[in-house]
Order: C-alpha cells, then sequence, then structure tokens
C-alpha cells in the first residue's frame, strides 16, 4: 500500500497532531513514514501543510512530487485548494468548510464552494460545528482525521489506538472527546462516500 | 539491539550522538536547528548521564564551550541554523587551526527557500574556507548513522566536523533503525600536541602547513567513505553527481533505479578521483545539490570548458529556494525529452482564488502593544526610523504595524539606530527581543551608552525565545541590571508591562524618550502568549517587576 497526503491548515489549527497521530498508528503497523512538516516563522497563523506519505516498501522524497498525492486533508476550505495541482487525477480532497479569515482580501466563500465542487472527489462540510457538537471545537482535526481515515490503509481500530497514545497524558475525558470527534467525522464521511 | 522509531532529521542526529557517547550539547535555537537541542534535553539516556544540553547566549558562546569539551577529550557538538555560523565564525575559523581532540560536530542547518531565514547561505563554503570537512545525510537514517560516523572521523584526523542538514530533512519525520544502548562517553584526555591549541603566530604557521596536509587527508578519506557512492548506469550520456537530501529526490523520478551512472555526495572535500572516474565515462555531466551551487562552481572553474556541465549555474535547475522532485524531473526532461513519460497524467491547475496568508503576531502578544503605542508616539514625525531585529516582532514590518524600516541580524537594531542617530535621523529607535538582545545587543548598547546616544532602545521582554517555540531565554529576570551594569543611567531605564490597559502610559514613556537628547531604554514586558498557555498561566499574563 501506498498512500500519500497533503495536510493543509493555518497555523495553530492542529494539523500537526494529525500527523502525528498517523505518523504513531503506521510505525505500529510496521510501515514506512516520511512527513514533511512546517516549523517557525510560518506557525504563526500563517498557512501549514505537511507531507505525509505512507507506504509498504521504501520511501525516497520527503515531498510529494506534482500529481501523485492521494489525498488533500485540510482543516480550512481556502487552504484545501492551495495545493490542488499535488492531487491526483483520482484523488480525494476531505475539508472542513468553517473558513479561517485572519487577512483582509479573504476571497468569496460562494467562490471557495464553487472552486472545491469543479469535478473531482470532494468531502466537505463544517468540522468545526461538528467538533462542537460531539466533543470541543479544539477537537475538529480529530473529526478531520475521521473523514479522512476512510483513504488510509489504516484499520480506524489501530487509528483510535494511536489517538488514545498521543493524548494519554492529557486525562481520559480529552482521550474520549477526540475518539467522539474521530467517530462523528468517520461517520459523516461515509454519506458522501456513498453518495 | 536496534528499534524502529520515527524521528525527525534534527531529531536522528541528536540521538546518534547520543548514542555515540557524546557529553555536550551546546547551541543557541534557530529554526530549522532548534529540535536538535530540545531532543537532548529530552532524552532519558542524556538525563542519566547528566549530559550538558543548557541552551548558550549565542552561537559563538555555544561553540567555545563546545570545543572546550572537546579539548578536554569529551565528544560534543555544537546547534545552530546556518546564520548562527556567521555569529560564531571567529571561533569556527580558528578551530580549524586548533583542531579539535575529543570528537566535535558542528551540526549547521540550512534553510533555503528561506522559510525562518534572512538568506539562503550555503555551510558548505565555511567548510572548504576553514580546511574542515562536512557530512551532509541526505536521509533521516543516514542523520542517525553519520553522528558516530563524524565522531570517529572528528577524532581520527583531530580537526572539528559539519554536520550540514537542511530544512526539509531537519523538519521531515522518518523511520529509523536505532540502536537502543548507548556507547560509553570518553575519558577526560588532553591533546597529544598542545602548541596548536595556543594560536600565537609562531604555533599558527607551524599548524597551518599541517592542517592543508591533513585537507589532503580528508580528501583521500572522502574517496572511500562509504556515504560517497557511485551507482552504475546504463546510459552514458550522461553522469549524475546529486548530493545530500537531493538524492532522495532522484530515486523519486526513477523508483526503479537511474539509467545513469551516478556519484552521491555525502562527505566533503569533494572525492576528486571519484567525480574524475565519472566523467571519463559520462559525455556530460549534470550537477544536483541543494542550495548554493558548491560543487557545480567547483567543477566548472574559472575557463568552464572542459566538458559540458548542467546544472543550478545554467538555468536548467533552480538558481533559488529549495529543490524537489518535480524541478529534477522537470530539468532531466529538458535535457533529455524521451524521459516526459515519467510526468505524472494530469495535472490539476493551481487555483487562482487563494490569496497568500502570511504568517502574523498572536493574538494578545505584548509585541502587538509596543508596535501599537510607539506607531502612535511618532505618528507626529515625518522621518523617525524604527530598526527591527530578528524575532518573532519582525513581523511588526507587516500590517497592520508596518512599523520596522530594517531588519539585518541578530543585534542590528541597536547599532544601525545609533549610526543612523550619528548621520541625523531623529527619532531613532531599535526594537529589540529579550533573547536577541542578549545574543548580540549587549555591546551595542555598550557603544550607545559610551557616546550617550541620542535614541531609543525599546526591548521588548517576552521571557522566552519565541519565535523558535519558547526556549528558555538567558536574560530573564536580569534585563534591567544588565542595562544598568552596562552603564544605562538609572533615570533613562524605564520599564512597562505591554498590556491593552497601559496604552496610553506607553506612548507617553515613548515620546518622553524621544524626547530626552540621549540614550533612553524602555524594558516592555509580557510573557509570550504561547508559552503562558504552556505553563498554564490561565489569570492572565504574567509580569515581573
Amino acid at each position: 500500500m501506498k498512500t500519500d497526503i497533503v495536510l493543509a491548515g493555518v497555523g495553530g489549527q492542529g494539523i500537526l497532531s494529525v500527523a502525528t497521530i498517523l505518523g504513531v498508528a503506521a510505525l505500529k503497523e510496521g510501515l514506512n513514514i516520511k512527513q514533511a512538516e512546517v516549523h517557525g516563522m510560518s506557525q504563526r497563523g500563517g498557512d501549514v501543510q505537511s507531507n505525509l506519505r505512507i507506504s509498504s516498501s521504501p520511501i525516497h522524497s520527503d515531498l510529494i512530487p506534482a500529481g501523485k498525492a492521494d489525498l488533500i486533508v485540510s482543516l480550512e476550505p481556502m487552504e484545501a485548494l492551495r495545493y490542488l495541482p499535488t492531487l491526483s487525477p483520482e484523488g480525494w480532497i476531505v475539508t472542513s468548510t468553517a473558513p479561517f479569515v485572519n487577512i483582509p482580501d479573504y476571497p468569496d466563500m460562494e467562490e471557495i464552494e464553487k472552486e472545491l465542487s469543479k469535478g473531482g472527489n470532494l468531502i466537505a462540510f463544517d468540522m468545526e460545528e461538528m467538533a462542537k457538537e460531539v466533543a470541543s471545537p479544539r477537537s475538529s482535526n480529530m473529526v478531520l482525521l475521521g473523514a479522512a481515515s476512510h483513504f488510509i490503509e489504516i484499520t480506524s481500530d489501530k487509528i483510535e489506538d494511536a489517538i488514545r497514545s498521543v493524548f494519554s497524558s492529557k486525562g481520559e475525558a480529552i482521550v474520549e472527546a477526540n475518539i467522539k470527534a474521530f467517530r462523528a467525522g468517520r461517520e459523516k464521511a461515509d454519506s458522501f462516500i456513498t453518495k | 539491539m536496534k528499534i524502529t522509531k520515527l524521528l525527525l532529521g534534527d531529531e536522528a542526529f541528536a540521538l546518534g550522538a547520543v548514542n555515540a557517547g557524546m557529553s555536550g550539547a551546546y547551541g543557541y535555537p534557530g529554526t530549522p536547528s532548534t529540535e536538535i537541542m530540545e531532543f537532548v534535553q529530552a532524552n532519558p539516556t542524556a538525563k542519566e548521564r547528566h549530559i550538558h544540553s543548557h541552551w548558550s547566549s549565542n552561537e559563538k558562546t555555544a561553540y567555545e564551550e563546545a570545543l572546550g569539551m572537546s579539548y578536554a577529550g569529551k565528544r560534543s557538538i555544537v546547534t545552530m541554523k546556518h546564520v548562527g555560523l556567521n555569529a560564531c565564525a571567529d571561533a569556527f575559523v580558528n578551530s580549524g587551526m586548533t583542531g579539535a581532540n575529543g570528537g566535535l560536530l558542528v551540526a549547521v542547518a540550512d534553510d533555503p527557500s528561506m522559510h525562518s531565514s534572512q538568506n539562503e547561505q550555503d555551510s558548505r563554503f565555511y567548510g572548504e574556507f576553514a580546511f574542515i570537512p562536512v557530512l551532509e545525510p541526505s536521509n533521516q537514517q543516514e542523520a542517525y548513522d553519520m553522528a558516530e560516523y563524524g565522531f570517529k572521523l572528528s577524532e581520527k584526523y583531530e580537526i572539528p566536523v559539519i554536520f550540514r542538514l537542511v530544512t526539509r530533512l531537519s523538519h521531515s519525520r522518518a523511520t529509523v533503525n536505532v540502536e537502543t544502548k548507548a556507547l560509553p562517553e570518553n575519558e577526560i584526555h588532553f591533546p597529544s600536541d598542545g602548541r596548536r591549541w595556543v594560536l600565537m603566530p609562531g604555533n599558527s604557521r607551524v599548524r597551518y602547513k599541517e592542517l592543508i596536509k591533513i585537507y589532503d587527508k580528508l580528501e583521500m578519506a572522502s574517496e572511500t567513505s562509504p556515504y560517497n557512492v557511485y551507482t552504475p548506469g546504463s546510459d552514458h550520456s550522461l553522469g549524475i553527481i546529486v548530493s545530500g537530501i537531493a538524492a532522495n529526490y532522484l530515486n523519486e523520478v526513477f523508483p526503479d533505479g537511474c539509467p545513469f551512472p551516478t556519484v552521491k555526495i555525502s562527505q566533503y572535500p569533494l572525492p576528486k578521483v571519484m567525480i574524475h572516474g565519472l566523467a571519463e565515462e559520462c559525455k556530460e555531466l549534470l550537477v544536483i545539490e541543494e542550495g548554493q551551487p558548491f560543487i557545480e562552481k567547483a567543477l566548472r572553474g574559472i575557463l568552464d570548458s572542459g566538458k559540458k556541465i548542467y546544472g543550478k549555474l545554467d538555468g536548467n535547475l533552480v538558481r533559488t529556494g529549495e529543490l524537489n522532485p518535480d524541478h529534477i524531473l522537470e530539468c532531466l526532461i529538458k535535457l533529455r525529452p524521451e524521459l516526459d513519460s515519467l510526468r505524472a497524467g494530469e495535472i490539476r491547475e493551481a487555483c487562482d482564488i487563494t490569496v497568500a496568508r502570511p504568517p502574523s503576531l498572536c493574538k494578545g502578544c505584548g509585541h502587538r502593544d509596543v508596535f501599537q503605542a510607539l506607531n502612535d508616539s511618532l505618528a507626529g514625525y515625518k522621518d523617525a526610523r524604527v530598526f527591527g531585529d530578528i524575532g518573532c516582532y519582525t513581523l511588526g514590518y507587516l500590517a497592520p504595524f508596518k512599523a520596522l524600516h530594517t531588519v539585518l541580524d541578530m543585534g542590528a537594531s541597536i547599532t544601525m539606530a545609533k549610526g543612523a542617530s550619528e548621520a541625523g535621523v531623529h527619532p531613532s529607535v531599535a526594537v529589540i527581543g529579550d533573547s536577541t538582545f542578549t545574543h548580540s545587543g549587549l555591546s551595542g548598547l555598550l557603544d550607545a551608552v559610551n557616546e550617550d546616544s541620542n535614541i531609543l532602545v525599546i526591548i521588548s521582554d517576552n521571557l522566552t525565545t519565541g519565535m523558535t517555540g519558547g526556549q528558555d531565554s538567558q536574560g530573564t529576570g536580569k534585563i534591567e541590571d544588565i542595562c544598568l551594569g552596562l552603564g544605562v543611567k538609572q533615570e533613562n531605564l524605564h520599564t512597562i508591562d505591554s498590556l491593552p490597559k497601559n496604552h496610553d502610559e506607553m506612548v507617553e514613556l515613548f515620546k518622553n524618550a524621544i524626547d530626552h537628547k540621549g540614550l533612553s531604554v524602555v524594558v516592555s514586558r509580557r510573557e509570550c502568549i504561547q508559552t503562558a498557555r504552556r505553563h498554564g498561566a490561565h489569570r492572565g499574563p504574567k509580569t515581573t517587576e
């Protein structure tokens, strides 16, 4: 198996936690992983992305070549659009539709929705809203992970184990909130896939 | 016994160094090198062995501390970002002359594409300049393995070794096979030749001749290095010389093996015999390297009249920014159009409605209050100039503040403001953070004290080294004492908490300081919102008197 994922969002949204959890799960499965991430200046409210590659055979490049990504996984709709040239024609975009507006020239939401729905496979819903409903607003990244988990060849049990081990130091309540958010995201995505 | 771990390139190197019996890590935080030291600080073996891992005031003090440990016969590393090597260049270049005793690795993380830096300088040039060998791992496993290899190389030739990392290796995680046990540390033992450690002209002249001979030996070591690898290929129309992380991108382009003969370089000085061999076998050459065209320049020389060489200097590869697999594929297609079949089927067009999302100061950051108050206090002056420095507050250059006119290097705010004031600029204001102030601002402030320069120095103290993620700041709790100790007069030294409720008071303070003819220092203080969150300071910002 081989899954190439572009993770996207805004600094501080929790994109790197998604990468960490998938990394822990993949390592346990004995898979190869490469995950390039961004630290430093851009973490201060700027756009943040991470290239995550998981494969049963050796991985060469830390960066995903153009047109080869299987997934764009984003916590922010405009940030999902930023990486379109990386996505393969059969690839999926999994994104929250909740905009993070911290710039004056943020584009019109209608236009963003139009661009997102322009052909291709799409799972898009308000993950912040869902996180608020089932757990807490801070776990929208786990809703995202749940929605994207359909396309990653690691069973959801194994991913949940990884969530437990990553959040275990923060207490049982936080672990359960994140698992709940993960499951809700996974279930919601079902309706898009079977459509 | 070996186990598999998921590690950043920085962490893989750090663990490799700990497992190779390192006794001390020294450094100053700088993206993308910071995680090396942070890993050592959290590592159980390092804790158990009391391996030194406290941050230093700057790269020069760190370098000399590491060299002191090497002098005593123990293995040490010093970590920094590429521009940090400028800050310790005096110590670095002269350490080629003294040489090392215990293994000394100089871990320098270059930042091509300038993700979080002010230039793209390539540390390999420094190595050649100082007659110091360079190791350049191409992946996380090599970053781990080459730590022990590097210590041995350093001890065999009694010379420090540059360990060159780049952003994409430093900040990319991969599975790495690592030893579960660490080698024992070296015992204290002093250098056999004590003379070269005293760089007086008489000793230095003797040592310099020796050093040149050692560099020749290091070149021979590069020829047989397990990390400089020749791979044969069937198509001799082109030979490829590829270094460091770029080797991964080349392998990505040719997953089933590269058809062209290849030499992969991870150890310098360059292995001349190996490169000659490739050149004799192949009609043309392509050089692929992350950073500036170091190998390519060495091959071309000035006359460039020999074999056809492709690379960055002739525009076949991008000259600026970091490489990626796409750059290498496009370059190869330009040179060999038949390789077009390697391209991915369909590439989607970039979406034209996305806009840039530049970084900004956090909500609740005290630097914001400083810039707001400073802008308000300078509103009446047409020719006011504000000299900035390196840190989160560099973002004060951007909207909504647009408060800074210059940013050069660590500490330049105070000295540039001083020079400008001597040219007649008024008001001339310096804005510097606490960690940058203790890194390189102290001597500049002493200059300003000695001449009672007509400038306002604002030390925006957030009690941490913020931009790199909140490491200890060496001046915390001591800033005012340091200023007084340097000779700033008590009546010209002011402290204020940078909080929105103090806005008017801060404007007044800045205005009065500007009106004062001579040096004024204002310490504006508020704990970094990121570290405050981590410390669980829920009841509002922590301030100190």
